[in-house]
């Protein structure tokens, strides 16, 4: 199995790193396709991100070189200091380009200098994202995708069929998710003011689609900013309370 | 061949310790084992001879970008789903 | 859905696994990123040219400066976003969140910061003034600046933490860092060079051109690890707190 020149010899033990940089790269993908976390999706990507970097690192690895730093003999202020000490010793003024050989002796310094940048440029990038992740869970109280992928459809649900139900409701078959939010908008509107669910984004986008609804509730924004997360839930009861009402 | 079994163990590590940040359901012990997995990181790349990406990685990726981490999940959910 | 997703990574596996062979063997001094022409001038001339010892410096700096130069402009805009995204602060109050933070300062904790904040920031000020020669330069300084004053908004409170370092002057300082980055550029093109050509500083510095390009790559640094220290401390700050500025972790 690992004799040479079979697949196995040349990629678990010749070439052992580029193969686990495929596996971290692998492992990263899939968890940014995968995870349902928003924040294990982005340690997906810095793992991604990591395996990238490692790659472009070691092709600019040179077996039995030493790190990129001018040896005390190639280096330019030693030189000079030697020069100034003692000027007889040493007959070479000045530093000299390196002969090809000698440059064989120093890693590749190109690779660590566009990775370096990258790295920092990751951590800001990484920020960002965090945000961004921040900003969805101020707004929807969530940071696992498919309970956003819920909210979300539920929110373009409501909003596609306000207008609609104004007109007609017959025209088009109406499924069970709209008269689950239909029912859920009629029974608030029933209710007093603050308790009607809507969020600050939500009444902008309705306030076009929806002129009859009152929009007194805009005095009551922080209050219910405050009382979000309940009101995930109490919605997410209701709408199964009223599902198992359709089916019997 | 010392050199080459460190590389290989922390490979192996390498490989362990970010299915395990992705694995476990409390995102700060994933925060914190990320950060593990950015000093191995920074462990190969000194032995690759990229010490100033090593310094850069221990910098950045294991001190600032675990404390972001950590600082994101204190205004999320800790727990995950998956 | 996961389904899927496992067999495009297999698929996509498969394929990199394949690319692997092609690939030169591990660490060959001959690979072809290795005898290219830049990487072999990079080597062979830091030393004439810059007088600088370590080439991840000398090339960060001198060779790509203008690549370096736009790096630390996008950090500075992923700070200037992330303030911007999380301005103002959600309305959730603390109790809402899972972890509740004891803002009393610890004696031992806050004591031993008291201690160590001071050597940080001078080891930021080595590895910064000593990248020349030392792995370190503008970015790993900037991070470890940027890291003292994290340890400081943790240890006691993120309130302690801007009156020494306000939020609106960390926007000043990383600007700052720019303008001291695309200053020594733009001097340099004042006194007859093109972008970033540093030699031509030394008509204005008491130094052989080589050592002005050492001088100025210095100077470059400086700026860089401005605009790092502050961009990494207003990440923190942010993030932390969603952006309220107050009672964070």
């Amino acid at each position: 199995m690992f004799e040479d020149g079979s697949i196995f010899n040349q990629l678990l033990v010749e070439r052992l790193n580029y193969f686990i940089y495929v596996v971290l790269l692998l492992i990263g993908l899939w968890a940014m396709i995968a995870k349902n976390n928003l924040i294990k999706k982005l340690i997906g990507m810095s793992i991604f991100q990591t395996a990238i970097i490692l790659f472009y690192v070691s092709i600019g690895v040179k077996e039995g070189a030493t790190i990129p730093i001018y040896l005390s003999e190639h280096d330019p202020h030693g030189t000079h200091a030697r020069d100034e000490s003692n000027e007889t010793e040493n007959p070479v003024s000045g530093p000299q380009v390196l002969e090809a050989s000698l440059v064989a002796k120093y890693t590749n310094p190109l690779p660590h200098v566009l990775m370096l940048t990258a790295i920092v440029v990751g951590v800001a990038t990484l920020g960002l994202a965090l945000s961004v992740c921040l900003r969805i869970y101020r707004a929807y109280g969530t940071a696992e995708e498919d309970e956003l992928l819920e909210k979300l459809e539920k929110e373009d649900s409501r909003n596609a069929v306000l207008p609609i139900r104004q007109k007609s409701r017959r025209r088009f078959p109406v499924q069970k998710s709209r008269s689950v939010t239909q029912s859920k908008t009629v029974r608030s509107e029933e209710k007093s003011v603050p308790q009607k669910p809507k969020s600050n984004r939500r009444r902008k986008t309705s306030t076009n689609a929806e002129p009859q609804i009152p929009q007194s509730g805009s005095l009551n924004k922080e209050k219910k900013d405050d009382q979000k997360p309940t009101r995930a839930k109490r919605t997410r009861k209701a709408s199964s309370r009223k599902s198992k009402g359709d089916n019997s | 061949m010392g050199l080459e079994l460190l590389n290989t163990l922390i490979l192996s590590l390498l490989v362990v310790v970010a299915v395990l940040s992705l694995w476990v359901r409390d995102l700060v012990v994933s925060a914190v084992v990320f950060g593990i997995y950015s000093f191995l990181m920074c462990l190969l790349w000194a032995e690759m001879g990229a010490v100033d990406v090593a310094f850069t990685e221990a910098t950045v990726g294991a001190g600032v970008s675990t404390v972001v981490l950590i600082a994101t999940v204190f205004n999320l959910k800790r727990k995950a789903k998956d | 859905m996961k389904k899927a997703a496992f067999l495009l990574v297999l698929v996509i596996g498969l394929l990199l696994a394949l690319a692997v062979r092609d690939f030169p063997a591990w660490g060959d001094p001959n690979a072809p990123a290795s005898i290219s022409p830049v990487a072999s001038h990079f080597v062979a001339s830091t030393g004439v040219d810059t007088e600088v010892p370590n080439m991840v410096t000398a090339v960060l700096a001198d060779y790509r400066g203008f690549d370096t130069m736009f790096e630390t402009v996008v950090v500075f805009i992923a700070g200037l976003a992330v303030v911007s995204i999380l301005r103002g602060g959600s309305n959730r109050r603390t109790r809402d969140r899972e972890f509740v933070v004891d803002f009393e300062p610890d004696l031992i904790v806050t004591n031993t910061v008291r201690l160590i904040v001071p050597v940080i920031q001078i080891f930021a000020f080595y590895v910064l003034a000593h990248g020349h020669v030392s792995p370190g330069g503008g970015f790993q300084g900037g991070v470890a600046m940027g890291a003292s004053f994290i340890l400081i908004a943790l240890s006691w409170d993120l309130k302690t933490a801007l009156v020494r370092f306000p939020l609106e002057s960390c926007f000043t300082v990383a600007a700052l860092g720019i303008v001291i980055y695309a200053g020594i550029g733009l001097l340099s093109m004042a006194l007859g060079g093109e972008f970033l050509d540093y030699a031509h500083l030394s008509q204005i510095l008491p130094v052989s051109p080589e050592m002005a390009r050492y001088h100025a790559m210095l100077g470059v640094e400086i700026g860089v690890g401005f605009t790092v220290t502050a961009i990494m401390y207003a990440l923190y700050a942010s993030l932390s707190t969603d952006g309220r500025m107050q009672d964070g972790l």
